[in-house]
């Protein structure tokens, strides 16, 4: 009765020092999101604004993508849409060899995650420079985010600076580093010294802004009314990406869509107060036409965002706007760390996009959910997140990935619950003959025992307390 | 005014001392109390692991025992949530008993409003802030949210002779019960448990409270398998306590 996280989580837990760090920091950033959220009167009413922006908004996609592919194209952008990652990775592959592209310098985009593009390039023998530091650290070490805002959050310094050294990326910036700081290299290479070690990321990605052939940004918001996108980052990578290479592509979900300037208002004073704990990321970028000279290509993906449209249950999923703040305040995902998921996107909206991406390869993380709902009173939009998973767990039987003992518990109590007469027996049993009652099965099974002491069943039940007792003394 | 008095299941078995206190709060402020015997569960359990549709049938007999009532007050905040938010989904339909279920602190704080108890309880309490009682049945005013702070558990545990109240850092993060949570994801739940119960020994409190035994008793069990010194009690049993 494990199921896939559990296995994984299991692990991590372990690693006591570990967990505490990775608990400690998320908790951080959930303590300075509350302060951010407790400094702005209005906060609930944004919130509000908010649901109500994304849920009008997805609910007339059609005529809002229209407008906003309509003005892009009147901007001078060249529009392409793609039913799926296949489509998606053809495009801009195709938009790539037409301009005969050797490197591309690429701004964080969890949709080209989502699509496996960076695959898909390299497969194609075109070089793929990540620009987001912790993106690049991650690319370079050949593993996958763990969190959606902060993805090399669980790397140490130290792993950074074995990593760089591999790569020799020590060797060719470190001294001009050093020198910029006034240090010494061997000291502040001994050291794993932070800024040095940024300092070196910076000099060895700027000579990647400069030998690329094309900048690619994701979008965190797409503007219908004006055909722009805008993109929130605290490096200034995407500006970096788009400022030098002749070719700007962004990609862009379809449910990344908002009317208007005054919608995008709501939104850029929720998205960095409730991801990181910021006022405001640092660069808030509007890219609405190509730099003269130059191309401008925005790539609008569906990949499965029209069904979740047409998902009763799940179709609010498409508000998320990816702060991350879900898996900040997750209990769980804060003890399980970002890998113990089996989907790229961790925490109560991964559970949920996970099973909505594909079921029988996810079903596994719906356990990670304790149902305390912390997840629903942080999500800036209101997604219904917990109850999603709530939700999910319903459905895990017809789908044939129930855990046969949980359903075996679950109809036996079906069994005592629906007959008062068993129910009251069994009670009264219990304590005599020391016997579980199945309800509470679980209780006794060993995975709890090697963190609990059993409790202690009471001599005699409310039951048997009332029917001795009680019940004349309510009649008095 | 004619309350019917819902034990949930594992308080029936477990801590029935939690009903009888809450049976005898509710007597001492002059309410007629009944406990009709054909109850057992609130569905929570099955629905927690995926089978919400085995309880479809304890959901119809909850509302038949329970509509006669002018309320349904029972001493679980999670068991009170489920059936106030859960039972109409369940069943497809408004639930007349239902839409009257409440913990008791709800109860007491917001219908009978109590304004002053009998209680003695010269100890300094670590209150838990149960999930679902702060973020469904709103009990207290959720950390995550920009709205004023209130505490109604507080407000009644104020009433209460010598005593003192304290709360966790984290006031209202989850301790990792979670019903079959715990047993699916062991390793987790106890780790939060512990961190949960470290931040309730380190305020120096003698005794953790709460409106929800099961809080109480997955934090009980991880204190006795660490030989943990705190003690643990409910809500209901401190203010029933001169009684």
């Amino acid at each position: 009765m494990s199921t896939q996280h559990a296995k994984k989580a299991n692990e991590f837990v372990k690693l006591t020092d570990v967990v505490d760090r990775h608990d400690a920091t998320f908790w951080a950033v959930r303590s300075k999101r509350d302060r951010m959220a407790h400094e702005v009167p209005e906060w609930e009413d944004l919130r509000a604004a908010a649901d109500m922006i994304k849920k009008h908004t997805v609910t007339h996609l059609a005529d809002y993508l229209g407008r906003f592919a309509e003005n892009a194209r009147r901007n001078g952008v060249q529009v392409h849409w793609a039913k799926d990652a296949a489509e998606y990775n053809a495009i801009v592959l195709d938009i790539l060899r037409k301009h005969d592209v050797k490197k591309v310098v690429k701004s964080k985009s969890m949709l080209t995650e989502e699509c496996g593009l960076n695959d898909s390039l390299m497969a194609n023998g075109i070089d793929v420079v990540e620009t987001d530091l912790g993106e690049r650290i991650l690319q370079l070490l050949g593993v996958p985010p763990s969190h959606i805002v902060m993805p090399a959050i669980h790397i140490t310094r130290e792993q950074v600076l074995e990593c760089f050294r591999g790569h020799g990326i020590i060797e060719k910036n470190g001294r001009q580093a050093a020198d910029s700081m006034g240090g010494d290299l061997k000291t502040l290479e001994a050291e794993a010294d932070p800024t040095f070690l940024t300092r070196c990321a910076r000099y060895h990605l700027r000579d990647n802004f400069m030998t690329a052939d094309c900048g690619m940004t994701g979008a965190n918001f797409g503007i219908a009314d004006t055909g722009e996108v805008v993109v929130c980052t605290n490096e200034g990578n995407a500006d970096m990406s788009t400022s030098i290479p002749p070719l700007h592509v962004v990609s862009m979900g379809i449910e990344k869509l908002i009317p208007d300037y005054k919608s995008m208002a709501v939104f850029q004073r929720l998205l960095a107060r409730n991801g990181t704990g910021q006022p405001t990321t640092v660069y808030t970028s509007h890219f609405r036409k190509p730099r003269p000279g130059t191309e401008m290509h925005i790539i609008l993906v569906d990949n499965g965002r029209s069904d979740i449209l047409g998902n009763a249950d799940h179709w609010q999923t498409l508000k998320c706007m990816r702060c991350g703040a879900c898996m900040n305040t997750c209990p769980v995902y804060r003890r399980s760390g970002g890998y113990s998921y089996s989907y790229f996107i961790p925490g109560p909206i991964g559970i949920n996009l996970g099973m909505l991406r594909d079921s029988d390869s996810h079903y596994g993380n719906c356990s990670a959910c304790s149902l305390c709902c912390s997840c629903d009173n942080v999500c800036p939009v209101k997604v219904d997140l917990s109850t999603q998973i709530y939700k999910w767990r319903q459905q895990l039987d017809s789908m044939h990935h129930a855990d046969p003992m949980k359903k075996t518990i679950s109809e036996g109590m079906k069994v005592l619950f629906d007959h008062p007469g068993l129910y009251t027996s069994a009670l009264r049993m219990a304590p005599v003959a020391n016997v579980v009652p199945s309800w509470l099965a679980g209780l006794a099974m060993k995975p709890w025992c090697e963190g609990h002491d059993m409790p202690v069943f009471a001599k005699k039940s409310f039951h048997q307390l009332w029917k001795n007792g009680l019940k004349e003394d309510s009649q008095k | 005014m004619k309350v019917g008095l819902f034990i949930p299941c594992y308080v029936d078995a477990l801590y029935p001392e939690v009903g009888v206190s809450a049976y005898k709060l509710l007597r001492s402020l002059g309410i007629e109390v009944d406990y009709p015997e054909k109850q057992t569960c609130c569905g929570q359990p099955m629905g927690n692991a995926g089978f919400q549709g085995k309880s479809e049938h304890l959901v119809k007999s909850f509302d038949e025992l329970f509509s006669g009532y002018d309320y349904v007050v029972a001493p679980s905040a999670s068991c009170t949530a489920y059936v106030r938010f859960f039972h109409p989904r369940i069943a497809g339909h408004e639930c007349e008993a239902a839409g009257k279920t409440v913990d008791l602190v709800e109860f007491l704080h917001d219908i009978v409003q109590v304004k002053s108890l009998p209680a003695k309880f010269p100890h300094k309490v670590s209150l838990h802030n149960s999930c679902h009682g702060v973020r469904e049945l709103g009990l207290s005013s959720p950390t995550e949210r920009n709205i004023p702070a209130f505490n109604k558990i507080k407000d009644l545990l104020k009433l209460v002779e010598g005593i003192t109240v304290v709360e966790p850092e984290r006031p209202d993060e989850c301790c990792g019960f979670g019903g079959m949570f715990s047993v699916e994801e062991t390793g987790v739940s106890a780790k939060m448990g512990l961190d949960k119960l470290k931040r309730h020994i380190a305020t120096g409190a003698e005794y953790v409270t709460g409106p929800d035994s099961s809080c109480l008793m997955h934090m009980q069990g991880i204190a006795a398998k660490q030989q943990l010194p705190v003690k643990f009690i409910h809500v209901a049993q401190i203010l029933s306590s001169g009684l």
